[in-house]
């Protein structure tokens, strides 16, 4: 009885004639997809004009950018940022780039469209949830932006949020009254998205897979995305309680996370008695998780991109799979090493330690599977294998300076630095990216029908290469050298010397930016002229390869649900189409394939 | 190739005869899933609340009687029983008495929330609020009315949910395993009061 109810979940709804259930109210995984990708793309880039304008302001100062008091007359009076405006930008930067881009877009996006294709499924199985996870972040990314257009804009206290400063109210500066409670209010939106769109993931993951599509035949792409929604499952559902108790604080006259006896600006704090750090652990315990869920879609995608163009399974797709899992579990162990100079006890700083050095085990495990995996592989050389080796450079540079930061006694001096700033930004944020940039250039023909143009693919990845170590490689020195972050300027005698690297920053940062633009343009160029494409253009063998059409049709597999015979990655043997066999394929495999 | 085939390559058999893995419904897992997501987030108030609380020299214990707090939590855990009793009969095929033992159980919560609300009054009544309170640090009522406000918020939507699933099992829309799924979250909220009481009620009880 329980499989027939199951069964009889799958979504077997007709597909939609009118233009708003089809393109706007749609309730098919593979448009919900494409609008999380789409809203990831207009955060990115507000996001990266965000950085432009922080980078032009931290490399001279005093510059008058045009316009920039159209955005805010009283952060940029004669287009000059104010110091106080320099840190609401970035602000939101941070939270923007976070949530709305490194979340939504490896996660949501990709894992929308193509979790569910890979399963072999139909669709979720709850759709209208589906569709309301998209609203409801669109919603969130509207609240957070319309903090932009309030009285004194938007939060300065950085995405971290930190308390008291962040509890206060407007006598903590611009922003600290509307712009933190828009800010907390728009994060427990999101916070809400995500737990319905963990919901359907691990779900479908779990009950909606097709015939023969046993755990360990799922494509690694796929089991990024489930591990990542199991971890989205708990973490959010800490930040959301979290943000209201900030809220809380702002307007029923709570002092969870206000200290007695605070003086600002002159002026004693009406509130008693709550807990500065109690913020750092509840948030934490969420943001460290957070750093997983960003980059463990992008560990799947590489993969998943790096078997295709290897024509060779990994050395170990288990390991593999453990070593995501143990990241997952690992990564909430974690979270007190974002607080070795908070005021903890020590002693917590010293059990905080331990499991972040183990956690670079699983890490480096990862990061030996794939370079024993691409050891004498003849690797087809396109975009999107090149954007993974990126990634997996990235990743590797990122994360050696986390070895140094997971030390207390080293954090002490480096944190709050752009060593830390450097740190996060390659491991992090760049390795993401580029595990995006991967999956973009990947699933482009089956998502659009069209390819995407290579040379351009090739110009932008080198480009983009180059720039992010140009921009982030002299973070790690200036860290070294004491610069500490969010200062808006560099006055300082012993950090005069630095202003020349940090010009060098910008420019870089300004040319990687631009190099984007080739991006957008291939994006949308082959969007409507790109050649069209076929259904398996990288000669692949997992299932979004095996839909009847392409981009595939409104039930995935033309009312036929595919059974699967083999492991996902059978490259590198005889097959009848050539040297791999697709996971619907009935044939028998001949030579050496992990069934083997 | 036939399914006799498949299932010898020795891959997860009962796939191939469409069982799903782990024979639990969707909507089952998703309550499952969500009540993992829940259990998060009140352990995040509580724990929030413990911190404080161990933080706080003098923390107010205000309360001299477990009479209404122990009626409330007899009356949670027999509406979880009712709502036992409903998804029993529901399985058994008795329509009207799975119904009826639904709204038994829908009352039930009726109850608890205006004996809640009773005694929120009382307190505020007495000076408590969010921010003030007679006995100590305002956190004691912050923390208070936030914790069970969270758990009066959720037996709100546990009342709307086993009205609406109960009315519509009733009309045929919804079967058996609906009210099983809604009858999981009932459990849920009854569990998580569970740990209210003591955190909350017994180590504010004054000496």
């Amino acid at each position: 009885m329980h499989d027939m109810s199951a069964q009889a979940h799958v979504a077997h709804h007709a597909p939609p004639t009118s233009f708003i259930r089809k393109h706007i109210f749609s309730i098919d995984h593979k448009v919900i997809g494409k609008q999380y990708y789409g809203l990831a793309l207009v955060a990115v880039f507000v996001g990266m004009v965000l950085s432009w304008l922080m980078r032009l302001h931290l490399g001279w100062t005093n510059l008058a950018i045009p316009g920039l008091h159209w955005l805010s007359s009283t952060g940029a009076p004669g287009n000059v940022m104010t110091p106080e405006y320099y840190l609401q930008l970035m602000t939101m930067h941070g939270t923007i780039m976070v949530f709305f881009v490194l979340t939504t877009a490896p996660f949501a996006a990709f894992g929308n469209f193509f979790l569910p294709i890979q399963v072999g499924a139909e669709d979720m199985p709850f759709p209208r949830f589906n569709m309301m996870s998209f609203w409801v972040t669109l919603v969130a990314f509207l609240v957070m932006i319309s903090s932009f257009f309030v009285s004194d804009g938007p939060t300065l206290g950085g995405w971290t949020q930190y308390a008291p400063l962040s509890a206060v109210g407007s006598v903590a500066g611009p922003g600290q009254g509307m712009g933190v409670i828009l800010w907390a209010s728009s994060i427990a939106i999101f916070c809400i998205g995500q737990l319905l769109g963990s919901l359907n993931f691990i779900t479908t993951t779990l009950d909606m897979r097709t015939k023969g599509m046993s755990l360990w035949r799922l494509p690694l792409s796929t089991w990024g995305w489930f591990i990542t929604s199991v971890m989205g499952l708990t973490a959010f559902a800490v930040l959301m309680p979290a943000c209201i108790l900030l809220i809380l604080d702002h307007v029923a006259g709570t002092s969870f996370f206000v200290a007695s006896n605070l003086v600002l600006n002159d002026q004693l704090q009406p509130h008693a008695g709550g807990s500065t750090l109690l913020w750092q652990h509840l948030f934490w315990f969420f943001g460290h998780p957070e750093v997983y869920i960003a980059i463990v879609p992008g560990m799947g995608i590489v993969s998943h991109v790096l078997t295709v163009n290897m024509r060779r399974p990994m050395l170990s797709h288990r390991v593999l799979v453990y070593s995501m899992g143990a990241l997952a579990v690992l990564s909430y162990m974690v979270y007190g090493h974002h607080m070795f100079v908070s005021g903890m006890n020590p002693i917590s700083s010293i059990v905080f330690s331990f499991p972040t050095l183990i956690i670079t085990i699983p890490s480096t495990i990862i990061v030996l599977i794939w370079l024993g995996s691409l050891y004498g592989s003849r690797l087809r050389i396109n975009s999107a294998s090149l954007f993974a080796l990126g990634m997996i450079s990235m990743f590797i540079s990122g994360g050696v300076s986390g070895f140094f930061l997971a030390q207390p006694s080293l954090d002490i001096m480096l944190h709050a630095t752009y060593f830390v700033v450097g740190h996060f930004h390659l491991v992090m944020a760049v390795a993401a990216i580029f595990g995006i940039f991967s999956g973009t250039y990947f699933w482009f023909p089956k998502m659009f029908g069209r390819m995407m143009d290579e040379r351009l693919g090739k110009i932008h990845f080198w480009l983009t290469f180059v720039g992010a170590y140009c921009i982030f490689m002299p973070f790690h020195y200036a860290g070294l050298a004491g610069n500490v972050r969010r200062y808006q300027a560099f006055v300082d005698d012993y950090l005069q010397p630095l202003i020349p690297l940090h010009r060098f920053i910008t420019v870089a940062a300004l040319a990687t930016g631009a190099a984007q633009f080739i991006f957008l343009y291939n994006l949308i160029h082959s969007r409507y002229w790109g050649e069209k494409a076929p259904d398996n253009p990288w000669q692949a063998t997992s299932l979004e390869w095996a839909t009847p059409t392409t981009p595939p049709p409104y039930d995935n597999f033309g009312g036929k649900l595919p059974v699967v015979y083999h492991d996902p990655y059978q490259y590198g043997i005889e097959g009848s189409t050539g040297d791999y066999v697709m996971q619907n394929s009935p044939e028998k495999i001949q030579s050496v394939g992990e069934e083997a | 190739m036939s399914q006799a085939d498949l299932a010898m390559e020795g891959h997860a058999p009962g796939l191939v005869t469409g069982i799903p893995p782990f024979s639990v419904p969707a909507k089952k897992m998703a309550i499952w899933l969500f009540i993992i997501a829940d259990a998060a987030t009140f352990a995040g108030c509580l724990v929030a609340y413990g911190f404080l609380r161990n933080g706080t020299p003098h923390w107010p214990t205000p309360f001299h009687s477990i009479v209404n707090v122990a009626i409330m939590t007899f009356i949670l855990l027999t509406s979880s029983l009712t709502m036992l009793f409903g998804v029993r009969a529901a399985k058994a095929g008795d329509k009207s008495a799975a119904f009826r033992w639904t709204l038994i159980t829908a009352i039930g919560g009726i109850i608890f929330a205006l004996l809640h609300i009773r005694e929120w009054l009382g307190l505020i009544g007495e000076g408590m609020t969010m921010f003030h309170n007679p006995w100590g640090t305002s956190l004691f009522g912050a923390s208070f009315f936030s914790i069970t406000g969270l758990h009066l918020l959720h037996v709100t939507g546990g009342v709307i949910a086993l009205l609406a699933v109960g009315i519509r099992y009733m009309g045929g829309r919804y079967k058996a395993d609906d009210l099983e799924v809604t009858g999981l979250y009932w459990h849920f909220v009854d569990l998580v009061w569970m740990f209210v009481v003591p955190l909350v009620y017994l180590l504010n009880l004054s000496h």
